[in-house]
């Protein structure tokens, strides 16, 4: 089974600080990481290749610098590591920017393509299921667990919504999208780590892939940044002052209604 | 791009696995046998060994740098890697036979297996050639007898380079041997289990050997080269608690820095007074010099250096040093909170005390370091 996963490196919002003068995000300085959601979707693909044995290819379109979010994921285990990168990719949405995954990846070969569902910097969640469009094979998003039966090839997936789960089969090939909490992500691996530094990685450049230049970077992608704001804080909820009793069955109402219990 | 990665990943582990357990570990004196899990799989416990005996390949720059970042949170997490690596795997890989590497190494290497080291006796404290356990050869066997005393690692364990007397030397001496010596192996116990001051989590007791019947195969190196691993081995060991040492100047000093600039006391930070900042001054100068030697003393190990016995003499007399004024000085600046066991800075006081006296106490790496100047 050859297995696919598309990792991004972005900043490490966590440490990200704002410039009190611009009240803009002051990037210089910050680490880049993997996007948890890929390392989540990383890890998935790994998982699978210990039970079952599986090729995992880690791609990622990015800067030189990505070199770095390629190397963590093959000393995590990946078997091979895809930098695609190009000036003419600068300024891709995520339309051109899946049209460009989808792209180097059917050069590649696939059975399964696993993305994360989105990434910390854009939070579109969009990438993912347009490259399965492009491509043409199902996909199921917001996936918190893979299983697979070797013996017909059907992978069994459980999608996540806010109140309720859903369990899905999906014959390969099939792109899913991983949410962060699906699984604790292992730490790169000592031998790992050791042995990336003797690994190559695969560069894919614009003239390796079937695209056209109108389609891809700031030409290519149709999206414009209207404008940003700064997200308000959810509200505080409802209070309600009830007795003990009264208290518990409004609780146990409201979790029927949401389906939790 | 290996050491980046290495970096990174052992202070993401710290962070997540090891600093949030670091003061229940201390408090009930329990050895964190879920942390040492989840360091074999990450690979942790095979860093010094060949890819093709199982370990990762890496070197002692890595291993070193694994030790330290351990000990920033909790230094009972990084001397049991340090004993476990540098002075049980690293015997076996330097001077066991392919037999026997391939016996112990890959499991030693996976985690499978946890090593220790027995050289130390009632009587054999810096006088390690007062040797009093034996070792007799009969039938193919050696039958030893005797004990060994605050041992680390042991009980944990499954695997021991145990040193006991197997003959007197022309000169009247006595000549040691080197054991590999299996947990299971009948008439070896382990005895009583030591509290201490510092490092409480990591277990520290008695080993018993009561005709405890050793494969003749178990004999590690030739016999009579026993006291010459020992010391050798020690060398390397000194390297992993000199890192052992900076690590705990490091966490301590990280946690005083983040207090002096919350503390307020007459209507400002504390760090805005120059004792404070004086003494800070003086802190970062001797962690940064004791990293320099640390590091340097892993670089010779690596080179195969001559010099790696006194670079790693200094090494550890002068971080062991650093730790105690180090985290001395950061329970002063903590004033009362810094007394309190709800600090981290109490803790690692406590800890820092062992690094001037296991593994060769300050006196032996002065003994070291100068008789390789007056021996010239």
């Amino acid at each position: 089974m050859n297995i696919i996963v598309t990792v991004k490196q972005v900043p490490n919002t966590s440490e990200i600080k704002i410039d009190p003068v611009t009240n803009t995000l002051k990037r210089d300085g910050v680490p880049s990481i993997i996007n948890p959601d890929d390392k989540a979707a990383l890890e998935e693909a790994l998982v699978l290749k210990d039970k079952y044995g599986a090729r995992v290819t880690a791609v990622c379109m990015g800067p030189a610098q990505a070199d770095k979010a390629l190397r963590e994921a093959l000393a995590m285990g990946a078997d091979c590591a895809v930098l695609i990168s190009d000036r003419a990719f600068a300024g891709s949405d995520t339309l051109a920017t899946s049209k460009i995954l989808a792209a180097a990846i059917s050069k590649l070969g696939y059975d399964l393509i696993i993305c994360g569902r989105q990434a910390i910097d854009g939070d579109t969640a969009q990438v993912g299921p347009q490259i399965a469009e492009h491509l043409n094979i199902p996909q199921v998003t917001y996936v918190q667990k893979i299983d697979y039966n070797k013996a017909n090839g059907e992978f069994t997936v459980t999608r996540w919504y806010e109140e309720y789960t859903q369990t899905i089969a999906v014959v390969g090939p099939a792109l899913f999208t991983v949410l962060s909490g699906a699984n604790k992500p292992r730490y790169m691996r000592v031998a790992g780590i050791v042995a990336q530094d003797g690994m190559q990685v695969e560069n894919v450049a614009f003239a390796d892939l079937d695209v056209k230049l109108e389609e891809i970077g700031l030409k290519g992608s149709p999206t414009r940044v209207k404008s940003t704001f700064t997200k308000l804080a959810a509200g505080g909820g409802q209070k309600y002052e009830l007795a003990p009793k009264e208290a518990a069955a409004l609780i146990a109402e409201q979790l029927k209604s949401k389906l939790y219990i | 791009m290996k050491y980046e990665l290495f970096d990174q990943m052992i202070t993401e582990f710290t962070e997540k696995e090891v600093a949030p357990l670091a003061q229940e570990t201390d408090e009930k004196e329990q050895f964190p046998a879920s942390t040492v899990k989840k360091m074999a799989a990450a690979g942790l416990f095979g860093i010094i060994v060949p890819t093709e005996l199982g370990g990762a390949g890496g070197d002692y720059r890595m291993y070193i740098k694994a030790v330290e970042t351990l000990s920033s949170a909790c230094a009972t997490t990084g001397v049991i890697l340090s004993a476990h690596t540098s002075l049980c795997a690293a015997p076996i890989l330097e001077y066991g036979n392919d037999a026997q590497k391939k016996r112990y190494l890959p499991k030693l290497a996976s985690g499978a297996w946890l090593g220790a080291f027995g050289l130390t006796e009632p009587g054999a404290g810096t006088d390690a050639g007062g040797q009093q356990t034996t070792a007799v050869l009969s039938d193919g066997k050696y039958i030893l007898n005797g004990s060994k005393i605050f041992i680390t690692n042991a009980g944990k364990a499954d695997v021991y380079v145990v040193i006991a007397v197997t003959g007197v030397n022309p000169k009247g001496g006595k000549d040691c041997s080197a054991f590999i010596v299996e947990k299971g192996f009948p008439g070896f116990s382990i005895g009583k289990k030591e509290l201490k001051m510092g490092i409480r989590g990591s277990a520290t007791c008695e080993l018993l050997f009561k005709d405890c019947a050793v494969p003749a195969e178990n004999l590690l190196g030739k016999p009579g080269e026993g006291l010459k691993i020992a010391l050798k081995t020690l060398d390397g060991g000194r390297i992993g608690i000199a890192a052992q040492a900076l690590g705990i100047a490091e966490g301590a000093f990280a946690a005083t820095v983040k207090y002096v600039k919350e503390r307020k006391q007459f209507g400002k930070p504390i760090s805005a007074f120059q004792n404070t900042q004086f003494v800070i001054a003086d802190l970062d100068t001797q962690i940064t010099a004791a990293r320099l030697l640390v590091y340097q003393s892993a670089a010779a190990k690596d080179a195969h250096a001559p010099t790696v016995a006194v670079d790693a003499a200094r090494a550890k007399l002068f971080a062991a040093e650093t730790a105690m004024n180090v985290t001395t000085k950061c329970v002063q600046l903590h004033g009362g909170y810094g007394y309190m066991r709800e600090y981290a800075v109490e803790r690692m006081m406590r800890d820092a005390k062992i690094t001037e006296i296991y593994e060769g106490t300050s006196e032996v790496q002065r003994m070291v370091i100068s008789s390789a100047i007056f021996r010239k």
